[in-house]
């Protein structure tokens, strides 16, 4: 019923929409603005303003045309920014998904309107993975597997770990506590002794971290944490326990914000493992290369760094978040 | 009667759960002297549990009179970020205190007056501010943690006092100076008979919508507080995360505390209780090395006990059940 009432509607918008899609690469080739549409998941961390910043900032200074959405939070916001970017006719459009069902309508709509789509930082799950161009992300696995090898040299292989675990089920904390968990099986001297979750709270790595002093005593080598908030709750939980943290106890974590990274040159924690929020340039570059036919990778990784004391100092100016 | 007896049963819960940790690790009583001040679990669980102890106070108080806040986490976070925001630049720490309680007073009051003077429902009041709080105080901080480095704020959440934990004596001090207030004045009269029965109450003379608002505003002013200590105990305002689900703990501990969702009684003393378990709770997860993704299972198990050994129909079932069996034999 709706459909016979629409189709004399829709026919000339698909018209429209299909003489726009095919004048895209000929207008792009004169030198028009592309118009690239972001939906974001909202501004819930420094990591993340850091994410959106690099996006705005990147495409600025190629000349795009981005419209950037916040979600703050909520799929359905998203859904309708991506609606609203393919009425709008941008050529390309970026998602960070919150969460991983319930996106395939909302793709196959622009599947339709065939604006190619990105995901980025976090991964959706589909029946039909035609549905979007490719994905760019953090290598929560890698990460950890970093931190994993990094303290194995650090410590030549021996110590007593307790891990503070990120929000428990979510993507990073799974990987990088699987990753870890891989990483030091090669090194019969390191062991976990105890792993509980501080939720990615500063607050929470602190309280676990008061817990864990009392219950294992100085049996505590090794701090392991998900994130860098815990990581420094746990080294405030130390020093109030009259222990000096990054000497008496080792603390390694991910994600390198600033303020990690001014504690690893301060001798307070030991190491950080960068997780890259700065995925502008990789982002832009693919839509490039997607728009101008080229074939890319399905799956596409950032490349993430490690600081510790030996370069911590060095690029702490160059921090941007 | 009825109250006292909830007291004791949550008092027994209590005991009983320190009694599992003991079984396991003797330490988890071990109270040590460490650099002049006192160093153990139960301080710990006296100190991280002293933020929910505030916030339940006042939700003690919008509860007996029929209501419920919400917006308390949301209250929490803007009340650090204000105080990132002057600490950082430069006011002094008993005009940052100021501010912190009059965000939250005012926080409440507008609650108060959605709830008492418009007659909006509680919940949906108060869910406003809850959803918008978080927003403002995102907008505060810039979506960035604020490290605040100023001692003497940290001190009101992490200080000793001749060895004593700041935090829990001020909590405590507050405990004490409101259950004077309520119990030794008719104010606490006053809310139980406008949570019981606001129309009877206001036929009586009472001005049922204004102790309904200072209900709240002592509310807010104790989330803003709350706000405080949450900033002061990790040195930063966290906008995204402070009071994150904090407003389910303070109205678990309400409840469990033997304080009615429908309104009219209150027992202050039991929200305490309430508060003390809860942290009690969280400290066996870790002392006890329960897996984090199966720690929310012995809570939700904990508060079905709780309210099941509450429930007065439950106990006249099982006690008639008694009776009819001892009768059989």
């Amino acid at each position: 019923m709706h459909r016979t009432l629409l189709r004399p509607l829709a026919s000339p918008f698909l018209l429209l929409a299909a003489a726009l899609c095919i004048a895209c690469p000929a207008l792009h080739a004169a030198g028009k603005t592309l118009k690239v549409g972001f939906a974001q998941t909202g501004a819930e961390s420094a990591w993340r303003t850091a994410n959106s910043e690099s996006m705005k900032s990147e495409a600025a200074k190629r000349g795009i045309d981005l419209k950037f959405s916040d979600g703050q939070g909520k799929q359905e916001n998203q859904i309708r920014a991506v609606r609203s970017f393919i009425t709008q006719g941008v050529d390309a459009i970026v998602i960070a998904p919150i969460v991983e069902t319930g996106w395939d309508p909302v793709l196959r709509e622009a599947k339709r309107a065939k604006i190619p789509v990105i995901l980025t930082d976090r991964t959706i799950q589909t029946s039909d993975e035609s549905l979007y161009a490719c994905f760019i992300g953090s290598d929560f696995y890698e990460e950890g597997k970093m931190a994993a090898d990094w303290l194995a040299k650090f410590t030549g292989g021996k110590g007593s770990i307790v891990e503070l675990q990120g929000t428990p089920g979510s993507a990073p904390a799974n990987e990088r506590r699987k990753a870890f968990g891989d990483g030091i099986k090669k090194y019969p001297g390191l062991k976990i002794i105890d792993s509980q979750s501080g939720n990615f709270e500063r607050s929470g790595g602190k309280q676990v971290m008061e817990a864990f002093l009392k219950k294992h005593g100085k049996a505590i080598g090794i701090v392991y944490a998900h994130n860098d908030d815990m990581a420094l709750g746990a080294a405030q939980a130390i020093e109030e326990a009259g222990l000096k943290p990054g000497k008496d106890i080792v603390l390694v974590s991910i994600d390198a914000i600033k303020e990690a990274v001014a504690a690893v040159a301060a001798g307070r924690l030991n190491c950080t493992v960068e997780c890259n929020p700065l995925f502008g340039p990789k982002v832009f570059d693919t839509v490039s290369k997607l728009l101008a036919g080229e074939k890319v990778p399905k799956k596409m990784y950032n490349k993430d760094e490690l600081f510790d004391a030996t370069n911590a100092a060095k690029v702490l100016p160059s921090r941007q978040y | 009667m009825k109250r006292h007896s909830s007291l004791l049963w949550l008092a027994v819960g209590l005991i009983l759960l320190v009694a599992y940790n003991l079984v396991g690790n003797p330490a988890f009583l071990k109270i040590s002297v460490q650099d002049g001040h006192l160093y153990g679990v139960p301080i710990d669980i006296l100190t991280q549990g002293s933020r929910t102890m505030l916030l339940a106070l006042g939700m003690t108080l919008v509860i007996a009179t029929g209501g419920v806040d919400l917006s308390v986490g949301s209250v929490v976070a803007i009340a650090g970020a204000v105080c990132a925001l002057l600490l950082n630049s430069g006011t002094s720490l008993v005009v940052t205190l100021a501010a912190a309680v009059g965000v939250g007073a005012l926080a409440g009051g507008v609650n108060g007056t959605l709830v008492a003077r418009l007659g909006i429902q509680p919940i949906v009041a108060t869910l406003i501010l809850m959803v918008a709080g978080r927003g403002i105080a995102q907008l505060i901080c810039g979506g960035q943690v604020i490290i605040i480095d100023r001692k003497s704020f940290e001190f009101l959440a992490n200080g000793f006092v001749a060895g004593l934990p700041v935090a829990p004596l001020v909590v405590g001090g507050l405990y004490g100076l409101t259950h004077l207030f309520l119990r030794r004045t008719a104010v606490g009269l006053f809310v139980e008979a406008v949570g019981d029965n606001e129309t009877a109450s206001r036929f009586a003379g009472l001005a049922a919508a204004r102790v309904k608002i200072l209900a709240y505003v002592f509310c807010g002013v104790c989330a803003g507080l709350t706000g405080v200590l949450t900033a002061a105990n990790i040195r930063a305002a966290d906008a995204n995360r402070a009071g994150e689900n904090a407003e389910l703990d303070a109205i678990f501990a309400v409840v469990v505390g033997g304080t009615a969702l429908t309104g009219g009684r209150f027992s202050i003393l039991g929200t305490f209780l309430g508060a003390l378990l809860i942290q009690t709770l969280a400290a066996t997860m870790y002392f006890r090395g329960v897996p984090p993704a199966v720690a929310p299972v012995p809570k939700a198990l904990l508060i079905l006990a709780v309210s099941l050994l509450q429930s007065e129909k439950l106990r006249t079932w099982i006690a008639s059940h008694w009776r009819r069996k001892e009768g059989a034999v």
